[in-house]
């Protein structure tokens, strides 16, 4: 989505000259519209957590129901960045690569999970995996479980974190060279040994970025997985969960403690992901 | 780290360096630089599978889910008064939150990519942030600001305004959720396109508002479709920051994804998925038009590139 335009390269950087008309109005609404949405909500937070102690806060960030959830929220989105990564490189590869009858359909389809509200991929997940579901009625008498457990919670984060693999890689594989492809095979480098050291060092940068945005995407995530998660507490209950039951239990202090661990770790993850597009920019030879 | 090595010795990149200044003519793949038929075709099988399966089959469970027990049932779901109402809010909302993106999205890439200033690099990604806020908390913090026992709340009271657990939330949340859609569509967009056809229009006696109309405007329009009908999708379908602070009251504060969610947990499932396949709808239209702006924008800058260049160019 928004990466797709580090396939293009920025401008050569030039000296400013303020021809133009407008910076101080510009720059003085978009200031003034982020400090009204963004900045001064986001201190409100903050501020919440002064009026805990330290031994307040403490306790209710590391109560064992919401460790549980951290552990499931951070293992279930690694799993499901891992499986977009794999999946989400063979989808851009094949898209960018080869000719099939119906790819426009399928490049286009590849965004649906951005288009599709979360809340409506959670119940449609869940009808599909659900013990009388299209997939569920066959997985069931095998034993296999997928909908309300940790299983299902991996899926729905699945279907919402693939579209960013796919974007960020796409655009950095149709730049790819094929002259350094065919220099390989001239100097007698097979496929696969091409693929792991031509192609794949160049879309590393690429791949890490789009892996850290479907990662950061499902941790935060809650409308598409409380449909499919079960929800029992210790088991499959999510940490965004965990700050709306503490809501409705009109607990402000405790649920704006829990949400100031996952703020921070919402920085955390958008540092890491600013630093891969730095390098990747890097990499792709344009200025930074 | 050798892969970094590896790949910092290739000169990627830079064709037309490399082959004395003019980039030869683009050869089709052939041997050498792709894979044996068979490997090909097992590689879109798999790929093919796997959006099957995660894409195409939850997609299709919607409208089969709804229309379950017949056209009738379908739309009786979507007939009752208490769709009727989300559907509204959910328009209202969409109403507001989506121009007044526009408005920030529109003056944020200008300022962004049309000058150079301090701080430009922290702005940028200030925009990004509500992107990896988790929407439970969003929803938190306008209920920190706003709320019963939040920062304005008593002097809300006092003033007879309710903002949480009532519309003005919805809608605050909302715009939280889709701040940064039309921003991050733009500013990459504009900072490609450069100011030197803005600079001329100034330099011939333009206006700042002329130049933005008859100038850029036309430069970014099919990037700013995306944008505005992806805020758009998004705007309707937002369910974790809207849930926190909506309150679920019935016929008053539920979007449709709350009126899905309410159905659902009542085991209403044609009229949970009717009111879902409505949202499905408007995600198919959104991909649509997206394919469609994508498309004519690839158009015009191929009509562009046919042009004769202004200049000769040395090698």
């Amino acid at each position: 989505m928004t990466t797709l335009a580090l396939g293009t390269a920025p401008p050569p950087k030039r000296a400013p000259k303020r021809v133009l008309p407008g910076f101080g109005l510009t720059l003085g609404y978009t200031l003034f519209y982020l400090s009204v949405i963004v900045l001064v909500p986001l201190s409100a937070l903050v501020f919440k957590t002064f009026s805990l102690t330290w031994e307040q806060f403490w306790a209710a960030i590391s109560a064992p129901r919401v460790l549980a959830s951290y552990r499931l929220t951070f293992g279930a989105s690694f799993i499901a960045a891992c499986v977009n990564l794999v999946f989400g490189l063979l989808i851009a590869w094949v898209l960018v690569r080869y000719q099939f009858p119906g790819k426009k359909v399928v490049d286009a389809l590849v965004d649906l999970p951005f288009a599709l509200p979360t809340a409506v991929a959670g119940i449609s997940l869940t009808a599909l995996l659900a013990g009388n579901g299209w997939i569920g009625q066959y997985l069931e008498p095998m034993g296999i479980q997928l909908a309300f457990n940790p299983n299902g919670i991996v899926i729905a984060l699945i279907f919402i974190g693939l579209p960013f693999v796919v974007r960020t890689v796409q655009p950095v594989l149709e730049d790819t060279e094929k002259e350094l492809e065919e220099a390989a095979t001239s100097l007698g480098a097979t496929r696969w040994q091409i693929f792991t050291q031509v192609i794949l060092p160049s879309i590393t940068p690429a791949l890490l970025t789009g892996f850290a945005m479907a990662f950061a995407r499902a941790v935060g995530e809650y409308g598409s997985v409380i449909f499919i998660a079960g929800n029992m507490p210790m088991v499959s209950e999510i940490t965004p969960l965990i700050i709306i039951g503490k809501l409705e239990q009109y607990d402000y202090a405790g649920a704006t403690a829990v949400a100031v661990v996952m703020l921070v770790i919402s920085f955390v993850m958008l540092l890491v992901i600013n630093a891969l597009q730095a390098w990747q920019r890097r990499h792709a030879g344009m200025p930074a | 780290m050798s892969h970094v090595d590896t790949a910092s010795a290739l000169p990627t990149g830079t064709p037309a360096a490399a082959t004395g200044g003019h980039t030869p003519p683009r050869r089709r793949a052939k041997a050498g630089t792709t894979e044996a038929r068979w490997v090909q075709w097992l590689l879109i099988g798999v790929a093919l599978v796997f959006l099957l399966l995660f894409l195409v089959l939850p997609l299709a469970a919607v409208f089969t889910e709804a229309l379950r027990k017949g056209l009738d049932a379908y739309l009786a779901g979507l007939r009752e008064p208490d769709a009727w109402s989300a559907i509204r809010l959910t328009l209202i909302t969409a109403v507001i939150a989506v121009p007044l993106n526009l408005v920030f999205g529109v003056a944020a890439a200008w300022a962004i990519a049309k000058y150079e200033f301090k701080g430009k690099a922290l702005l940028t990604t200030l925009i990004d942030l509500p992107f990896s806020i988790s929407p439970v908390v969003a929803g938190l913090m306008y209920v920190l600001v706003f709320g019963a026992n939040g920062w304005f709340g008593p002097w809300l009271a006092a003033h007879d305004i309710k903002i949480i657990f009532a519309v003005p939330g919805i809608v605050l949340a909302t715009v939280f959720v889709t701040f940064p859609f039309i921003a991050r569509e733009l500013i990459p967009l504009m900072q490609a396109q450069g100011n030197d056809e803005e600079q001329a229009a100034v330099v011939l006696g333009a206006s700042g508002w002329q130049t933005f109309w008859h100038v850029t405007l036309p430069n970014i329009k099919w990037g700013l479709l995306y944008g505005v009908i992806l805020c758009n999708a998004r705007a309707m379908g937002e369910f974790g920051a809207v849930s926190v602070v909506s309150g679920h009251i019935r016929g008053q504060t539920n979007t449709i994804p709350l009126h899905v969610e309410i159905l659902y947990n009542e085991y209403q499932s044609v009229a949970a998925f009717a009111a879902a396949s409505l949202l499905a709808l408007l995600a198919l239209v959104t991909l649509l038009i997206k394919t469609v702006a994508e498309w004519k924008s690839e158009q015009e800058l191929k009509a562009a590139a046919a042009l004769p260049p202004e200049r000769p160019n040395t090698p």
